[in-house]
C-alpha cells in the first residue's frame, strides 16, 4: 500500500479542484457530496497505509523531480514511516469527522461551497506536510495549511475582528516561518541538502554551534505555527472562524505541525542540547501561562484556546525532555478530545444562536445531553483524569521530565496540569450545570444538534476514552505508542549518556507516585471548580473582586497583545507613516519639485527667451538684412552707364592697388 | 622703328576716349562703338607688346578679342532692336528696368 500512499492527498486535492472550480456556480449546497466522500477516501487509504506500516513496512516514494540544478536537487516525494502514519491517521479522521459535522454546522451558511473547498485544500496541504521526504516540500505544507488558517479565520469576512484575526495569524506565522526558512538555509548551506533521510544521515557532520542555531530556527518557526511563547497571540483570535475550523485546523492537525516538525528533526534536536532545553522551557511556560489566562476567560471557545496553547506547550516540553515519542502521543490524544472538546462547543454555539459568553449560560445538560456527556468526556481527558486519553500522554510527558532531572519544569507542569482540570470544570459547570442564565429570546428554540453532528462528537468522545491505552507500559518499560515509534526516534550516543547520567543522579521516585501526584492535582483542580463555580462556596464574582488586580491581568492576557501594539505594531506603523510621510514630502517633493521646475523654465523660455532672444535673433536678423538692403539698394540704379562706372572706377582701383604695391 | 612707348600710349588714348564714350554718351550705339574702341585699344596693346617681345602668342590673342567682339556686337545691337521696339528710344538712361 505504501506505493499508492500520495492517493491519500489525492483525493482532498480531487475534492478541493471541484469544489473550487464548481462549488459556487453549480454545486452550492450539495459541495459535501464531494468533500466528505473524498475524505472518507483518504482515510481508508491512510487506513491501509497505516496497516502496512504496523507490519513493518517503511519506505519512500518519489513521485516526480521537482527542482533539478547541478547544485539544488529536490524531488517530490513522500516518506512513510511510523511516525508520518500516526500523524497521517490522527491527520485523516479527524478531518473525516469533523468534515462529516460541518454538513450540519454549516448548513445554513451562504459560504458553503467556499467553505468545503478551503477545508479540502487544508486536508490536501496538511498530508503535504506530514507526508513530504524534505524540509522544503514540509515547508510547502506549512505554507499552505498557514494560508487555508488564513483564509477559514477570515471565513466571515464580513466580520471586522474576523479579518482582522485572519491577518493576525498570517502576520504572526511569518515572523516563524521567516526563521523556519532560515533553518533550512542554514542546513542547504552546510549540507547541501534537505532531504530528511540525507540531512539525518550527514547530521553528524555539523559543528554543535551550527545544529544549536539551526534547530533554534527551526523552533522559532514552531513556535509560530504551534503557537508557543512568544508567538503564541495569534491563536486565541483564531477563533474567529467557524468553530469546525477551530477543532481541526487550530486544535487537532495544523497547530500541532510544530511537534511534528521537532519530533521529525529530533536527530538534529539531539545534537543540540541547548535548544533542546529551550525547547522544553518554552514549551513548559507557554503551557503554565497560557493555562492561567484560561482561568480567567468568559468565552468558550476562547478558554479552549489556551487551553489549546496551554497542551501544546506541554507536548513541546516532551519534546524538549527528549521523549519526543510521548510529545507525538500527546499529540494524537490531543486531537481527539479538545477536536472533540471544540466541536462540542460548537454544537452548543449552534443551540445558542452563536452566544459563547459562559455567564449567558448554564444548565444546558437539559436541553442538549448529548453535548454535554461528550463535552464532559472530552473534558475529563484534558484534565488528565485515568482512564480517559490525555492522563496517559500528560503524565507520560511529566515523567520524563521528572526523569530527566527538570524538577522545576515538572512542578511547573504539574501545577499547569492542576490549572487545567480548573479551567477545564470552571467551563463545564459554568456552561452545562448550576442555574440557567440563558436570555429567553434564545431559550425558546434551544435544541440538540441534529445527528449529523452529534454522532461525529460520540465517535470522537469514544477515541478521546480510549485513544490513550496505546500508552499503557509493556512489559520492556516503554509503552506501546513509544515502541511503536521506536524506530524513528534515533538515539544519538552522545544524549542518551546525558539522559542517562542525569537519570542516575535523579531523586528516585516510583512512577505511580508521581502518576499519583498528577492524578490528584487534577482532582484538586475539578474540586476547587466544583466548590467555586457549583457549590459557590466562594462566589465567584467577589472572588474576582477581591483579587481584581490578578484577575484584571490574566482576563487581559498578560497585556502581550498590548506590548506588541506597542513595540512591534505600532512601531511598524510608525515606520509606515515615516515613510509615506517620506514619500509625500521627499520623493513626491522632488517629483513635483522637477514639474515645477520644468513648469517655470518653460514659463521663462515662453515669455521671455522667446519673445526676446529667439524671435530678436530672426527678426533682428532680417532687420539688419533690411537696414543694409536700404543703403545698398541705392546703388542698383538701373542705369548701364552707372555700372560701367562703376566697374570702370573698380577696375582703376585694382590697377592702383597694384602699382602702389608693386612700384612702392 | 616704333618704340614700344608711342604704341601704348596710343593704345590708351583709345583706351580712354572709348572708355568716355562708354561712359558718358547716352545714345547706345555711341556707348557700344565705345567698348569696341577699347576692346581694340587692348588689342593694339596686345601686339605691340608682341612685336616688342617677339612673342606670337600676343597676336593669336587679338583675333579671339575680335571674334568676342563680333559676336558681342550681334548680340549687343540685337538688345538694342529689342529694347527699341519696346520704348522707343535708344537713349541709354531709360534702360532702367533691372532697379530697386
Amino acid at each position: 500500500m505504501i506505493k499508492y500512499v500520495w492517493l491519500v492527498p489525492l483525493f482532498p486535492l480531487v475534492g478541493f479542484t471541484i469544489n473550487g472550480l464548481f462549488g459556487v456556480r453549480y454545486i452550492k449546497n450539495r459541495a459535501h457530496w464531494i468533500a466528505v466522500p473524498a475524505l472518507g477516501l483518504a482515510w481508508l487509504t491512510a487506513i491501509l497505509v497505516f496497516i502496512d506500516v504496523l507490519h513493518g513496512h517503511t519506505g519512500e516514494v518519489t513521485l516526480w523531480d521537482w527542482i533539478v540544478t547541478p547544485d539544488v536537487h529536490v524531488r517530490v516525494a513522500f516518506w512513510v514511516d511510523q511516525l508520518t502514519a500516526v500523524m497521517l491517521m490522527v491527520v485523516t479522521t479527524l478531518s473525516f469527522f469533523i468534515h462529516v459535522y460541518s454538513i450540519g454546522y454549516m448548513g445554513h451558511d451562504p459560504g458553503y461551497p467556499r467553505y468545503f473547498t478551503y477545508l479540502n485544500m487544508f486536508v490536501f496541504f496538511m498530508l503535504i506536510l506530514v507526508l513530504g521526504s524534505s524540509y522544503l516540500l514540509l515547508f510547502v505544507g506549512w505554507e499552505g495549511v498557514g494560508l487555508c488558517s488564513y483564509l477559514l479565520i477570515g471565513f466571515w469576512y464580513e466580520r471586522e475582528s474576523a479579518w482582522k484575526a485572519g491577518m493576525k495569524a498570517f502576520i504572526t506565522n511569518r515572523v516563524g516561518d521567516a526563521f523556519f526558512v532560515i533553518g533550512m538555509f542554514i542546513l542547504w548551506y552546510y549540507l547541501g541538502s534537505l532531504d530528511f533521510k540525507e540531512v539525518f544521515e550527514k547530521a553528524h557532520m555539523l559543528s554543535p554551534e551550527i545544529v544549536t542555531i539551526a534547530t533554534l530556527c527551526l523552533f522559532m518557526g514552531a513556535t509560530g505555527k504551534s503557537a508557543q511563547i512568544p508567538l503564541y497571540v495569534w491563536l486565541p483570535d483564531a477563533m474567529e472562524g467557524p468553530t469546525p475550523v477551530s477543532a481541526l485546523i487550530h486544535a487537532a492537525t495544523m497547530v500541532t505541525s510544530g511537534v511534528y516538525m521537532v519530533a521529525r528533526s529530533n536527530v538534529l534536536y539531539n545534537m543540540a542540547p541547548f535548544s533542546l532545553e529551550v525547547v522544553a522551557v518554552i514549551g513548559c511556560l507557554t503551557a503554565f501561562f497560557a493555562g492561567t489566562i484560561g482561568t480567567s476567560q468568559f468565552d468558550l471557545k476562547r478558554v479552549l484556546a489556551y487551553s489549546t496553547v496551554s497542551q501544546l506547550g506541554y507536548m513541546f516540553l516532551g519534546c524538549g525532555v527528549g521523549a519526543y515519542a510521548a510529545g507525538v502521543f500527546h499529540l494524537m490524544t490531543h486531537a481527539f478530545f479538545k477536536g472533540l472538546l471544540f466541536l462540542s462547543a460548537g454544537s452548543v454555539m449552534h443551540a445558542m444562536s452563536d452566544v459563547l459568553d459562559m455567564r449567558l449560560m448554564g444548565n444546558l445538560k437539559k436541553y442538549m445531553p448529548i453535548t454535554a456527556a461528550t463535552f464532559i468526556v472530552g473534558g475529563l481527558a484534558l484534565s488528565g483524569i485515568p482512564p480517559f486519553a490525555g492522563f496517559w500522554s500528560k503524565d507520560e510527558i511529566l515523567h520524563h521530565t521528572f526523569e530527566t532531572g527538570h524538577y522545576f519544569l515538572w512542578f511547573l507542569g504539574t501545577l499547569a496540569a492542576g490549572i487545567t482540570a480548573y479551567y477545564t470544570f470552571r467551563a463545564i459547570f459554568m456552561t452545562f450545570f448550576g442555574k440557567e442564565r440563558i436570555p429567553e429570546e434564545i431559550k425558546h428554540h434551544l435544541h440538540e444538534s441534529p445527528k449529523v453532528m452529534t454522532i461525529p462528537l460520540i465517535v470522537l468522545a469514544i477515541g478521546s476514552a480510549t485513544v490513550g491505552f496505546f500508552g499503557l507500559k509493556s512489559s520492556s518499560g516503554e509503552s506501546f505508542f513509544a515502541g511503536f515509534l521506536a524506530p524513528v526516534m534515533h538515539h544519538v550516543h552522545g544524549t542518551e549518556h546525558v539522559v542517562e547520567h542525569a537519570a542516575e543522579h535523579a531523586v528516585h521516585v516510583p512512577a505511580s507516585v508521581l502518576i499519583a501526584i498528577s492524578v490528584a492535582v487534577g482532582l484538586t483542580g475539578i474540586l476547587i471548580a466544583y466548590l467555586v463555580h457549583m457549590k459557590r462556596f466562594i462566589d465567584p464574582e467577589k472572588l474576582v473582586k477581591k483579587t481584581w488586580m490578578i484577575h484584571r491581568v490574566l482576563y487581559r492576557k498578560y497585556y502581550v497583545d498590548e506590548l506588541y501594539f506597542a513595540l512591534f505594531i505600532n512601531r511598524t506603523l510608525d515606520l509606515a507613516f515615516v515613510s509615506w510621510k517620506f514619500d509625500q514630502f521627499i520623493i513626491d517633493g522632488i517629483v513635483n519639485g522637477a514639474s515645477y521646475l520644468t513648469r517655470f523654465l518653460a514659463w521663462v523660455t515662453r515669455y521671455c527667451t522667446e519673445p526676446f532672444v529667439v524671435d530678436g535673433a530672426v527678426n533682428g536678423a532680417s532687420y539688419v538684412v533690411d537696414l543694409t538692403a536700404r543703403v545698398l539698394r541705392r546703388l542698383q540704379t538701373g542705369v548701364v552707364s552707372n555700372y560701367m562706372l562703376f566697374v570702370a572706377m573698380g577696375l582703376f582701383g585694382l590697377f592702383s592697388i597694384y602699382v602702389f604695391a608693386r612700384f612702392f | 622703328m616704333i618704340p614700344l612707348s608711342h604704341i601704348l600710349i596710343y593704345s590708351f588714348l583709345m583706351f580712354a576716349i572709348g572708355l568716355f564714350g562708354a561712359l558718358a554718351r547716352r545714345n547706345v550705339f555711341i556707348v557700344l562703338m565705345g567698348i569696341e574702341l577699347m576692346l581694340n585699344a587692348v588689342n593694339i596693346a596686345f601686339v605691340g607688346f608682341s612685336s616688342h617681345l617677339g612673342n606670337i602668342a600676343g597676336q593669336i590673342m587679338p583675333i579671339f578679342v575680335i571674334t568676342v567682339a563680333a559676336g558681342e556686337a550681334a548680340v549687343g545691337l540685337a538688345i538694342v532692336v529689342a529694347i527699341f521696339r519696346n520704348r522707343l528710344t535708344v537713349n541709354i538712361d531709360s534702360f532702367n528696368l533691372l532697379k530697386w
